[in-house]
Order: structure tokens, then C-alpha cells, then sequence
């Protein structure tokens, strides 16, 4: 009985393969989606604990001295002396053809526990050759930065790109820079009765997350939310692909019941089904999701890398967590879909009929109630907006904001084309109008789908094309000296800041020095005074006379990431002693940033050599080049503005270019559930259909307004789409990024942006509704003529 | 002549046998007929070919003057709308419609919406409280005198009707088909009725009967109206 019933089930996907296509597709690419940037967070965060073994110990404690100057070797024998279980840390960036990498030099001997050198996944570091020769453990693609160097590089997959291991020593000859320490680790066993710490020194306690983890975390909970959203996306496939298949079951489900096979059998045999096309359709969705990720991966790399400063592999591995989360989605999502199904059935009367109207009227009913959650959400999301706090508020308000709107859309097309109903008269328009809303209910999901994926489409585009306007202003704003200097040392510096004061040219130098502000990581700037910083610099709070006071010392500005997260505003004090005077806009970096006046901060860290110069001057080209020919200076060490600009740009565009393809993806996920949806109506439709064809109009009249339904539907959403995505929009800036990155951008309306996803949503229904519609304007009229009778 | 068919032939299948062969008949205006037949004889193959919902193998049909197999699908549609008024045994009303819009579907579509006219069909049939209801909401009898108002309400000048009391019962079969003979003589309309029931044949005043594809039988019917 019980194969004898599953052969009948399955007989109507053997009988509606499109319809099965359409399933396994929707929960295929609603899997991969998810599993893509699932692959990707999961790569970052292995990165991520890798370079924390190296960079900062995880979970181990760290030791600076409190002036940021380098600790001497003499100092870590000392300390070790007095029983602190301590091993030294030596960083510095090598650099060669426009590559850099950060050489970590350790000492293996006092490393605590072997942390640093290796984790679970990565080969054992072995800091000498066979021959005892040293040895530079770097990413293959790293290795060429060390070429000509007296050392041996061994390749290493396993690497983080941009970070080299060597032996202590190595790295001191590498860097040239002898008898250095950046910092020691701080072992977690320390003996009884240790004597204090100098007060020389500052030890920081590092959470169990790394600095890169926390700062990144905000980023990939987007890509998560992204992820999530196209998944739901998907899921309105499925669910409008297994209800309709339903739809068109009820008579094989009332026959089977009728000749005694169980309810219970019955919806575990349609549980059964669908559970092995979610595992089906899961697996092939993880497949195609690790194709997604290996795509995106190189984009997300350089965002991570441009504006976190985060370096992640950009080699995609195959790994269980993922795959298994993927399956268990796509049964998740599978189950959600089907749960309304399952329980249709559970309370389907045996004797029941199939009355299309009927079906409408529930469907206005279900409508209604729909409206109501949504009612709900809007009211939850009202609370969340007002009493929320946090990122993960932020994607509350929007899930609200989104899945209520999506309820929403049933009943406000139904009152729509209610409306346009009564604004045109005539049999056909009545008719057209009237049919339109009964096929609603067949329809909703996918247009629900569409809504989402273009209010996500509008509230991105919003943000990042506000977020572009404002950076490019902010970029001309910030970046005011025509040219940028680095020299390779303080005598150069001298004789280079000497020149340009002959040449007239205004040298502007730019100091700083990385601190610990908050529990995070933070730079430190001196800046001269100067009309350059006081006519341009984006200022978003201030005291009066605030450069005056800056000038004198007073106090210091701030940028407003650190603004947000620590909650200072002028007049506050920071923990480094300094009074908040006022506050900038700083797009495009995560870290708090704070700045003072260059004679304090020469007072403060007199140890910093000031190596790098902004430069004005009227003639940036002749001045570059005379520079170049009397110092000899390298490529990289001069750049002029315009291609910092360019390069920054560069970096705004990677760090956008994620979203933009999950959103594009998102968007074509919901004109294939129109299709899927338009294709699976059109098998039910002739019955309608017919009588209209009999009483005067042709197939190709019935197909063109077909067609013009289709768009009408997707017009009306798309209008709808446009108040959501904008109320998106403002979210993102004005909540999400604020939380994730730390600063707000004001909010600009992009019409033609607008308009042409628009006309882009309507070419999708014409291309979905193409298909139905060439079919049935082909209808031989002996397939329209079974409607009426069987007999010939 | 409302009707005039020639030599008519139908095949489905090019190799195959014809469903209708060489079937000549014709009907004049407000006449009645009924055309009867065992299942599959070719009654509902030739009532399509006449309504123009199927095109011909062989011969001509001329409905109201005009050769119909000649006519594209356009003017088929166009001669559908204006000529013909159908009734089908499924009823095949538009579920998205009310019943009044049902009603003046047809006759809007052919551009001969008469108010008075429909009115008085609604009244008539016996549904004018019913006017703003849903088809689904109506039992069958009812459903079928939508179906007949919404033929009639074009003033159409032929009448064609598949079966339309074959899914109900005898009383009900017996008002509708009266209903269908009043209103067609009311308005000179001619009426063509594929039926399996002797009885109801015997109402019309002649009656013809096909048999596998050929018109055996013609002759006045039994009882005149």
C-alpha cells in the first residue's frame, strides 16, 4: 500500500517535471545562497584565529611598554628574570614589487604551549631546514617578497596571506632591526609570588576573541543577514512550488484516502517526498554554494583586507560545519514550506471540490490574515526601533520591517487591482481584472519574493550610492595635499622637509602611533596647524574655536566611530587623558582614530620619528619629479593624490562588491520564482480560460493579456518595492552601519537608479511571463476544447 | 438560411477515420433542432466546427451568409462573439464574474449590451436576486440559465447548445429547456441541440441523428412546440 501510494504521489512530478525543475531549483539556489556565505564566514573566522595564534596570542595576555616604544632584549631578559613567563614578538612589513607582508618573528623555545605556531588545520612550523638553515614559513603567494634574501622560504598553503613566521632572529636580520621587540606574550601559567610589572609597561588582557575577529564581526553578521534574506527569498519558491503541488493533488489525495490508505501514512508518504527533494536539492545547493563562494571569496578578501586591515586565505576549503548546515536549511526551509501543505491535508474532507473562486475567497481570507501578522511585525519592529539597541536590533527592525511588508502585499494587491477594476469598464477589462486577483493566491509567493529582492535591490543601491557620494566628498575633503611622502629615514626626512621649505611648497607630516583605546585597537595622530586641516576637515561636532584649542593642546578630535563606541562628545574626556574638542567623519575604517596637535604628540611619543609628509603645493607633477631625481626615492615612496583617491575608491568598491552580487543574485532568484510560479499557473489556467476563448477572443489575445497581467502584478510591487527599499535604506544608514562600522551617511534619493531597476523588474516579467504566454497563444483548439466536453 | 453546412468532413488524425463525413444539413431562422447520437457519433465535434472553435478537414459551413472556413482565427473570434451564442454542458461560467457581469460577458463584447434586455433575461431565468452573487454559490440548474441568459443576451442569430441539461436532473433539464425554446423564439434565434435524451429531442422541431460520422436520420420531430 505504502509503495503503491508513493508511486502515485511521484507520478505528478513524472507528469509536471518543470515543476519538480522549479522545486529543486528554488531550494537549490536558496541553499546555495545561504551555504555560500556561510563558506565564506567560515573561511574568514579560520583565518582569523590563525593569525591570531600569531599576531596576538589567543587568549593570551600582552605585554607593550606604555610610551609605544620598542622593548629592548635587555628588558625581556630582565623580566624574565623576575620569573615572568614571557616570549618575545618581533613584527615588521616587507615590502617588494607593491607587496607587503607582515613578518612575525618568534621564539619558539618560550612560545606559551606551541600556541603561535600552529592550530588544528595547520602544518607544524619548522623554523630551520634539514640543513639548518633559516627558514621563512610564508603563503605561496608571499614568497616572492623575500627572494634575494639570505633565507630559505618554505610555501605554505596553510598561511594566512600577508603574514610570514619566521625564527626571532631571522626576522631581526630581515627587518634590520636588531635588538627589538614589539611585544611579549604573556604566558597563561605564571609562578607564585611574581613581582609587579614595572610601571614602564602595560599588560593587556585580550579577550578570547581576537581584535580582527571583533571588529569584523559586524561584517560577516551582513553578509549573514544577506544570506539569510536570499534564503527566504528561495523558501517562497519552494513554498508557492509545494503548495501549488498540492493544489493540484487534492483529487489524487481524495482517491488514495477514499480506497483506505491512512491520513497518517499519507502525509508521512508527502513528508517523506519532500524530505529526500531537500536532500536532493540541498546537496546539489551546497555545491553550488561553494562555486558562489569560491567567486566571491577574492572580493571579500580585499574588502576584509582594505578596510579592516583583516587578511583572510583566499583559498576555499571544503568543510563539514558548512555542508552540514547547508543540508540541515535546505530541510529546515523544506519543512517550513511544507508544513502548510502538510497540514492542508491533515484537515482535508474527504469529499471536497475544487472551486477556483472558492480557493480565492480563502485565499482573501488567508489574506487578511497575513495583514494581521503583519500588523504584529510592523508593531514589534516600532518596539525594537525605539528600545533596541545593538546590531542584531538592527536586522530585528529590518526583519520586521521586510517579512511584514511581505505579508502585507496579497491584501494590498487585491485592494489594488480592486481599485483599477472599478476605474475601467468594459467586459474585458472587468474580466481581466477580476481574473487577475483570482490568480493572486497562485502568485503571491513569488511576487512576495520579488518584493523582497527589490526593496533589498533599492535599499542597497541607496546606501551605496549615498555612501559613494559621500565618501568621494569626503575623500576630496580629506585627502587636501596634492602629494603624499614616505622617506626611509629621519636624515632623508630632514634633508627632504628642507628642500620642499626652500621650493615653498607646505609640508604637512604625518605622525602616529598605534594604541589600545576602549579595549581595541586605535592610531594615535599629531597634525601641524595648518588652513589645510581647518578649511577641509569633514567636522561633525565641535567645541568653539576648535583649532585654536587643538592648536594650544587643549584637548584632541576624534573620529566618529569612536564617537559612537565609547559614546564621547565634546567635552568628554578620553582614557588617554585627552578632552574630546571635537568629532570628524571617517569612512572607510573601522579603528578609533583621535588626533591632537603635533607638539603634543612629539611631547608624548618622542621616540617617533616623523617619516611621512603630506605635501601642497601648486605643481605636483614638477615637484614629484624633482623629488624623485634628487632623493632617490623609491616608486611607492611618493604618491600623488589622485591615485590615492583612485586607490581608495578601488577599496570602497571591493568592499560593496559582496553585497551588489548577492543582491543581483537575489533579484534573479525572484524572476525565476515568477517564472516558476507563471509557468506552474499556466497547467491550471485553461479551464479558465476556455470559456473566454469561446465566447470571442483568440489565443493570442488571451496570451497578450497573460502577458500584460504579468507586468501589471510586477509594476504594482515594483511600486510597492519602492517605499520598502527606501525605508531599508534608511535603516542600513541610519541603524545598521552605524552599528557595523561605526559612522553614519546621510541619505540621498537616486530616481533613475530607481527607475531603471524598475524597467529591469518589468523586462523579467515580460521574459517570465513570455514563456506561459507563447505556449498559450499556441494552445491547439482541441486542448482548449477538452474544457468542455471529453467526448469528440 | 442561419445555417448552412456542406459536405462537411472532420478528421483528427490525417490517416486516421473521419469523425464526421460528408454531413449536409441546414436551419433556418428561429428554427430548433436537435442532434442526437451515441458518445463519440462526432454531436459535440460538429457543434465546435459550427461555432468556429475548430476548423473543418473538408466541405463549408456558412453561418448567417458568411463561409465560415474560410475566416482566420481573428474573424472566427469576431463571428464567435456577434452570431453565436454558447451554451456548454459544464456551464463554464467566469468564476472571477459575478452573475450579472456573466450575463452581459458576451453581449458587451459584442458591443450589443441591451440593459433592459439582460434585465429581463435575469428575470426571466429567475435570478435577478442572484445578480450579484458568485457562479460557485448557484446549484447547477441555476449555473446552466446564467449560461443560457449570457448566449441569449447578445441576441444572437444561432443558438448552440452542448448537451446543457446533461448534468442535471429531469425537472430542472425540463424548466432550462424551456427557458432556452421560449427565449429563442422570442428573439427568432436558431437553436442547434446536441442531446442524448429522446425526450428533450422530441421538444425541438427536428431532429437529426449521427451516427458514427454520418447524418442518418432527419425528419420533423415528434412533437412540434
Amino acid at each position: 500500500m505504502t509503495r503503491l501510494g508513493l508511486g502515485a504521489l511521484l507520478s505528478h512530478w513524472r507528469h509536471n517535471p518543470w515543476q519538480l525543475a522549479t522545486l529543486i531549483a528554488g531550494l537549490a539556489l536558496a541553499t546555495a545562497l545561504w551555504s555560500g556565505v556561510q563558506a565564506i564566514n567560515a573561511e574568514a573566522r579560520v583565518s582569523y584565529d590563525r593569525a591570531a595564534d600569531v599576531v596576538s596570542g589567543r587568549g593570551l595576555a600582552q605585554i607593550t611598554r606604555v610610551d609605544g616604544a620598542k622593548i629592548r632584549t635587555e628588558e625581556y631578559v630582565s623580566l624574565r628574570r623576575t620569573g615572568w613567563q614571557v616570549s618575545p614578538i618581533l613584527e615588521g612589513e616587507v615590502q617588494r614589487g607593491g607587496r607587503s607582508v607582515l613578518l612575525i618573528g618568534i621564539e619558539p623555545m618560550t612560545l606559551p604551549g606551541g600556541e603561535g605556531t600552529q592550530d588544528d588545520e595547520q602544518s607544524p612550523l619548522e623554523l630551520e631546514d634539514t640543513e639548518g638553515a633559516d627558514v621563512i614559513s610564508a603563503h605561496p603567494d608571499d614568497a616572492a617578497v623575500f627572494e634575494g634574501l639570505d633565507v630559505t622560504v618554505r610555501p605554505d598553503t596553510a598561511r594566512v596571506p600577508g603574514r610570514a613566521l619566521a625564527d626571532i632572529a631571522v626576522a631581526e636580520d630581515v627587518l634590520g632591526r636588531p635588538d627589538e621587540i614589539s611585544r611579549l606574550l604573556v604566558a597563561p601559567e605564571q609562578p607564585l609570588g611574581l613581582d609587579p610589572l614595572p610601571p614602564t609597561y602595560r599588560l593587556t588582557q585580550t579577550g578570547d576573541q581576537t581584535d580582527v575577529a571583533r571588529l569584523t564581526e559586524s561584517f560577516h553578521l551582513n553578509l549573514t543577514a544577506f544570506g539569510l534574506l536570499s534564503f527566504a527569498v528561495g523558501i517562497f519558491i519552494v513554498y508557492g512550488a509545494v503548495g501549488l503541488a498540492f493544489e493540484q493533488r487534492r483529487a489524487v489525495f481524495r482517491t488514495l484516502r477514499a480506497l483506505g490508505l491512512p491520513l497518517r501514512r499519507l502525509m508521512a508518504l508527502l513528508a517523506l517526498e519532500l524530505g529526500v527533494f531537500a536532500l536532493v536539492a540541498g546537496a546539489l545547493g551546497v555545491a553550488l554554494g561553494y562555486l558562489i563562494a569560491a567567486a566571491l571569496l577574492p572580493d571579500v578578501a580585499a574588502t576584509l583586507r582594505g578596510l579592516y586591515g583583516a587578511d583572510i586565505s583566499g583559498q576555499l576549503r571544503v568543510r563539514p560545519a558548512w555542508w552540514l548546515s547547508g543540508l540541515g536549511m535546505a530541510l529546515a526551509g523544506t519543512a517550513l514550506a511544507g508544513a502548510a501543505a502538510l497540514f492542508k491535508l491533515a484537515r482535508l474532507p474527504l469529499l471536497s471540490f475544487n472551486h477556483p473562486r472558492a480557493m480565492s475567497m480563502h485565499a482573501d481570507a488567508a489574506a487578511r490574515w497575513l495583514a494581521l501578522a503583519a500588523g504584529g511585525l510592523f508593531g514589534m519592529g516600532a518596539v525594537i526601533a525605539i528600545a533596541g539597541q545593538g546590531l542584531f536590533a538592527g536586522f530585528g527592525l529590518l526583519a520586521c520591517l521586510l517579512i511584514g511588508a511581505a505579508f502585507c502585499l496579497p491584501l494590498t494587491l487585491s485592494a489594488a487591482l480592486r481599485l483599477a477594476g472599478r476605474w475601467h469598464h468594459g467586459p474585458l477589462a472587468e474580466w481581466f481584472w477580476a481574473d487577475s486577483r483570482q490568480q493572486l493566491p497562485g502568485l503571491s509567493m513569488a511576487l512576495m519574493a520579488l518584493l523582497l529582492a527589490m526593496a533589498a535591490n533599492i535599499g542597497v543601491s541607496t546606501m551605496v550610492s549615498s555612501f559613494r557620494l559621500t565618501f568621494t566628498g569626503y575623500l576630496d575633503q580629506r585627502l587636501s595635499s596634492e602629494l603624499y611622502l614616505t622617506t626611509s629615514s629621519p636624515g632623508q626626512a630632514e634633508a627632504v622637509t628642507r628642500y620642499l621649505d626652500d621650493t615653498g611648497a607646505t609640508v604637512l607630516p604625518i605622525v602616529w602611533q598605534d594604541l589600545r583605546i576602549g579595549g581595541l585597537p586605535a592610531e594615535i595622530y599629531g597634525i601641524r596647524d595648518h588652513t589645510t586641516y581647518r578649511e577641509n576637515w569633514p567636522l561633525l561636532q565641535a567645541v568653539p574655536q576648535v583649532w585654536d584649542r587643538l592648536a594650544a593642546g587643549e584637548g584632541a578630535l576624534i573620529n566618529e566611530q569612536l564617537s559612537r563606541r565609547l559614546a564621547l562628545n565634546p567635552g568628554d574626556t578620553l582614557e588617554t587623558g585627552d578632552r574630546v574638542l571635537g568629532v570628524y567623519s571617517d569612512y572607510g575604517n573601522a579603528a578609533g582614530q583621535v588626533v591632537i596637535s603635533e607638539t603634543a604628540f612629539k611631547a608624548r611619543y618622542p621616540q617617533i620619528e616623523t617619516l611621512r609628509f603630506g605635501v601642497r603645493t601648486a605643481d605636483p607633477d614638477t615637484l614629484a619629479a624633482a623629488l624623485r631625481e634628487r632623493f632617490d626615492l623609491r616608486e611607492d615612496a611618493l604618491i600623488n593624490q589622485a591615485d590615492l583617491k583612485a586607490f581608495s575608491l578601488s577599496v570602497f568598491e571591493r568592499t560593496f562588491a559582496v553585497t551588489t552580487a548577492l543582491n543581483i543574485l537575489t533579484l534573479a532568484v525572484a524572476a525565476l520564482a515568477l517564472l516558476i510560479g507563471l509557468l506552474t499557473l499556466a497547467s491550471l489556467r485553461l479551464p479558465q480560460l476556455a470559456p473566454v476563448w469561446a465566447l470571442g477572443l483568440t489565443p493570442r489575445h488571451l496570451a497578450g493579456m497573460e502577458l500584460l497581467r504579468a507586468v501589471a502584478l510586477a509594476a504594482v510591487t515594483g511600486l510597492l518595492a519602492v517605499p520598502l527599499g527606501l525605508a531599508l535604506a534608511w535603516v542600513l544608514l541610519a541603524i545598521v552601519n552605524v552599528e557595523a562600522f561605526g559612522w553614519r551617511l546621510p541619505m540621498f534619493l537616486f530616481p533613475a537608479e530607481y527607475a531603471r531597476l524598475g524597467a529591469l523588474t518589468l523586462v523579467a516579467a515580460v521574459l517570465a511571463a513570455a514563456w506561459p504566454a507563447l505556449r498559450l497563444s499556441r494552445t491547439p483548439p482541441d486542448r482548449l476544447l477538452r474544457v468542455f466536453s471529453n467526448e469528440r | 438560411m442561419v445555417l448552412k453546412i456542406t459536405h462537411l468532413v472532420k478528421r483528427y488524425d490525417p490517416a486516421g477515420d473521419a469523425v464526421l463525413r460528408d454531413v449536409s444539413f441546414e436551419m433556418a431562422a428561429g428554427e430548433t433542432l436537435a442532434l442526437e447520437g451515441e458518445s463519440g457519433s462526432g454531436k459535440s465535434t460538429l457543434l465546435h466546427l459550427v461555432a468556429g472553435l475548430d476548423r473543418v478537414t473538408a466541405g463549408q459551413i456558412e453561418v448567417d451568409g458568411t463561409d465560415i472556413t474560410t475566416l482566420s482565427d481573428a474573424a472566427l473570434a469576431q463571428m464567435r462573439r456577434v452570431v453565436v451564442g454558447l451554451v456548454f454542458q459544464q456551464f463554464n461560467l467566469i468564476p472571477s464574474l459575478t452573475v450579472q457581469s456573466n450575463i452581459a460577458f458576451q453581449a458587451r463584447l459584442a458591443g450589443r449590451h441591451d440593459a433592459d434586455w439582460a434585465a429581463h433575461l435575469a428575470q426571466t431565468i429567475g435570478l435577478e436576486a442572484h445578480l450579484s452573487s458568485y457562479p460557485e454559490t448557484l446549484s447547477g440548474g441555476q449555473q446552466q440559465r446564467v449560461a443560457i441568459a449570457r448566449a441569449l443576451a447578445a441576441k444572437p442569430r444561432l443558438l448552440l447548445a452542448d448537451e446543457p441539461t446533461g448534468n442535471l436532473d429531469e425537472t430542472t433539464a425540463d424548466a432550462v429547456l424551456h427557458l432556452m425554446l421560449e427565449s429563442a423564439a422570442e428573439t427568432e434565434t436558431a437553436l442547434l441541440m446536441v442531446t442524448h435524451s429522446p425526450r428533450q429531442a422530441a421538444r425541438m422541431q427536428r431532429r437529426l441523428t449521427l451516427s458514427h460520422g454520418v447524418v442518418s436520420t432527419r425528419g420533423p420531430s415528434e412533437v412540434a412546440i
